[in-house]
């Protein structure tokens, strides 16, 4: 028999949770208003359920998950009254110039970073990288927490932000060429944390 | 698709992997490339480094407040 629920989350130990449940719903909504009321929802739904925390997982890691919902469900909801409108900046690959020489080849290539999943363990790290997300740029932000915060497939996302799958799979690109770079430059690179 | 894909060419296939599944030309393609080329190779793996890393994020909890 499983062990029964931890009975009852202090409301106060929920609410220290909020600044960072804020950060994370405004790098995906990238606006305060909807990121508040997704956050507001969250927390007033893990009061309601925290009988049902079996306490397998952080109470964080718990949150969090309840809080994807919530901002998929902003999405949504935000798709169908405003729909994404890509300009041709968000598609473009001109500005690749800066990554490729005209021949195609890296300006840079990438440098070795060692064994990376050590910096999993680290929270700075996880600094780091939400600084690079929030240097994304909105739309190319958007379509890529959909993908990798998410979880959902280019499909979805296609269907929900109205876009086609190859303006998809072009910012998905652009967002990973920006964050691997901008990993290397601010914590793997030589004298990145010097 | 072209057989020798150059490192622009590659590492858009290498994104787009993670997000659709490539044909059989645009897999043996990029296979030669990556095969020859130390970035790609390097890139490969720096972007499934990423996608781990953003599944794990916010990342491990703040130190225990006392």
């Amino acid at each position: 028999m499983p062990q029964p629920p931890r009975a009852g989350i202090d409301p106060l130990d929920l609410e220290q949770h909020r600044p960072q449940l804020i950060k994370f719903a405004m790098l995906q909504l990238r606006n305060a208003t909807l990121a508040e009321d997704a956050v507001q929802e969250t927390l007033l739904a893990a009061i309601q359920s925290a009988a049902s925390f079996a306490g397998q997982s952080s109470v964080k890691t718990w949150l969090v998950g309840i809080l994807k919902h919530k901002i998929v469900d902003a999405i949504r909801r935000r798709a169908r009254e405003q729909p994404l409108e890509l300009t041709d900046d968000d598609t473009s690959l001109e500005e690749l110039g800066a990554v490729f020489k005209e021949d195609g080849h890296f300006l840079d290539p990438p440098t070795e970073w060692g064994n990376p999943e050590a910096a999993l363990a680290e929270r700075r790290f996880f600094t780091v990288l939400e600084r690079c997300m929030e240097g994304l740029p909105k739309n190319t932000a958007r379509v890529f927490m959909l993908r990798e915060v998410m979880g959902l497939e280019t499909g979805e996302i296609c269907k929900e932000l109205s876009i086609t799958p190859s303006n998809c799979w072009v910012l998905l690109y652009r967002a990973r060429l920006a964050l691997r770079a901008c990993l290397e430059q601010r914590w793997f690179g030589v004298g990145a944390r010097a | 698709m072209k057989v020798w894909l150059t490192c622009r060419e590659a590492t858009r296939l290498i994104s787009e992997g993670l997000d659709r599944d490539l044909g059989a030309v645009e897999r043996a393609a990029l296979r030669v490339h990556v095969a020859l080329c130390d970035a790609c190779t390097r890139f490969t793996a720096q972007l499934a480094f990423l996608r781990r890393a953003v599944r794990e994020y916010p990342g491990p909890d703040d130190e225990p407040k006392r």
